[in-house]
């Protein structure tokens, strides 16, 4: 998110070039979906602060950010589908912002459970994880997800080359086991766990699918790379 | 209303500046229950644990708001979520009521609410509640030891269990429209663990009438054991002598047993029994075994393996 990161305008120097210049300027696109991400957690840290999480304000803060990281990571796989779909090609450069922000929901889901659940008991945390496996499942979904964030940088993509399309397949595997973690983490309300299963089935069945056509001699030639823009 | 004074407190553990160190022990010695007296409307603190030093853990048995009671509910009948019960039982009818009692006692019969509450003293109790969820509140209940109810009934010599059902009434009960649990709710009890005095036959909360989200008008509380044993909205106590199903024990077998007793030391598979989170306080704290009723239960279940009776 390096535009996000140095966005300020550097006014002073005049002589930058221009192209220089253009890299640094946040697009209003951007700004905008960057702010649109953190309305849930702005809406969850307000209904926290007004105490309307119910009685259990810990527990409620977890499920939230454990379900609002579901959302995110069903947008962001849904980007390529719907911009071949649509044709609306624009969509892609949002893509790697919103999987960054599907790992700053888990991210901060973890912190619940690490800072405010548990209180930072390591040892209790520890036994938790080995003991439960959907809590076990939930941290290797983030484990997972750590990587993909790591080299989401132009640089690393540039690096890694082919090998990056192939890494970050392991996306939809994260998305399984996240929701499975879901899943698990339920009584008897299965309907929304299996709703985001469907979802994440779909998705990846379309990746499948699609890849699969393309790989025919007569396919239509695109390139899955990447979007660096 | 009868305020309970507990008589089985040494007076050395009542005293005020007694040698007792820490609440653990106390409760442990005590149990809320006995210890615990309830003014009608208002509460009266739990007897004095000592100087300020206890203060944090004192007020970890204070017990919880009305709102947070009746707000934070596992109630399926009226929905999954907490939230659900308090929003979907508003239009609940208790009244008519009628308790069908059966099976092995002398006087079976369907009785109406008011012959089985009204010719006994309401007691007020106030008790840890320990969901097998990992959670717990401090309940200030209102209600009739079971052991009285079941007296009247007399029971026969050859009944060994206590079965109870829920009302079967999907017009009202949204919950029961979906398959969800097997319905109606029922669950169990052995002679002895219904014959105890602390198990209570719940009418009221915080001296009114209980709420129906919270189990209206007649629901079980046995506080040692996890929240899902106390039954809500009680239709039909039976008398058997094999030991009964229970909904949840029948729903998934391998994480809920008949017995259900709070015990830190066997795990269920989802949730870590060792530590709660009570309602309202910001740490979790240890779980006592039997809920912190050892002292007054334990006995009951003299050399039974409680690893595999879970």
């Amino acid at each position: 998110m390096r535009e996000e990161g140095t966005g300020k305008r550097e006014a002073g120097r005049g002589g930058m070039r221009a192209a220089g210049r253009r890299r640094l300027r946040v697009s209003p696109g951007k700004a905008g979906v960057f702010v649109t991400c953190l309305i849930p957690l702005a809406y969850v840290a307000w209904k926290f602060w007004r105490d309307k999480l119910g009685a259990n304000p810990i527990r409620e803060l977890e499920i939230e950010t454990g379900l609002w990281t579901l959302r995110m990571l069903a947008v962001t796989l849904a980007v390529t589908p719907v911009r071949r779909a649509t044709g609306w090609n624009w969509l892609a450069k949002y893509r790697r912002m919103l999987g960054l922000f599907t790992f700053f929901y888990a991210t901060v889901h973890l912190s619940m459970w690490t800072g405010v659940d548990w209180f930072f008991a390591w040892g209790d945390m520890w036994g938790e994880i080995v003991k439960h496996k959907y809590i076990l499942i939930g941290m290797l979904t983030w484990v997972i997800m750590v990587p993909l964030a790591l080299t989401s940088t132009p640089g690393a993509v540039r690096r890694l080359g082919k090998r990056w399309t192939t890494l970050h397949r392991l996306v939809y595997f994260a998305a399984m086991t996240g929701t499975v973690h879901y899943l698990w983490a339920v009584k008897k309300d299965t309907f929304f766990p299996l709703v985001y299963l469907a979802v994440f089935a779909t998705l990846l069945g379309y990746r499948v699918i699609f890849a699969r056509r393309r790989s025919r001699p007569a396919a239509i030639a695109r390139s899955d790379a990447p979007v660096a823009a | 209303m009868l305020i309970k004074k507990p008589n089985d407190i040494p007076s050395s553990e009542i005293t005020p500046e007694d040698a007792y160190l820490n609440r653990r022990q106390f409760l442990a010695a005590a149990g809320v229950v006995a210890a615990g007296a309830v003014v009608a409307g208002s509460i009266s603190a739990l007897p004095a644990f000592g100087e300020s030093g206890r203060r944090q853990q004192q007020e970890e048995d204070k017990p919880n708001t009305w709102d947070e009671i009746t707000t934070y509910n596992n109630y399926y009948e009226f929905g999954t979520d907490k939230e659900d019960p308090s929003a979907n039982a508003g239009k609940f009818r208790t009244r008519p009521w009628t308790v069908k009692v059966d099976g092995l006692v002398k006087k079976p019969a369907d009785y109406q609410f008011d012959d089985v509450v009204k010719p006994l003293k309401l007691e007020d109790r106030v008790y840890r509640f320990r969901c097998v969820e990992a959670w717990s509140m401090v309940i200030p209940w209102q209600g009739i030891p079971l052991a009285e109810m079941i007296k009247r009934f007399e029971p026969l010599p050859s009944a060994k269990y206590v079965q109870f059902t829920t009302i079967y009434a999907p017009d009202q009960m949204p919950g029961q429209r979906q398959r969800i649990l097997p319905w109606p709710y029922v669950e169990g009890l052995r002679m002895d663990e219904a014959m105890h005095p602390l198990t209570l036959m719940v009418t009221g909360l915080y001296g009114k009438t209980l709420p129906n989200q919270n189990g209206a008008p007649l629901r079980l509380i046995v506080p040692w054991k996890y929240g899902f044993k106390g039954i809500k909205a009680i239709t039909r106590i039976s008398f058997v002598e094999k030991q009964p199903a229970n909904t949840w024990q029948i729903a998934n077998p391998n994480e809920y047993g008949f017995y259900a007793n709070v015990n830190p030391e066997v795990d269920h598979p989802r949730w870590t029994q060792a530590s709660e989170r009570r309602i309202g306080v910001f740490r979790r704290q240890k779980t006592l075994m039997f809920n912190g009723y050892a002292d007054q239960v334990a006995s009951l279940y003299t050399g039974m393996d409680l690893r595999k009776n879970f």
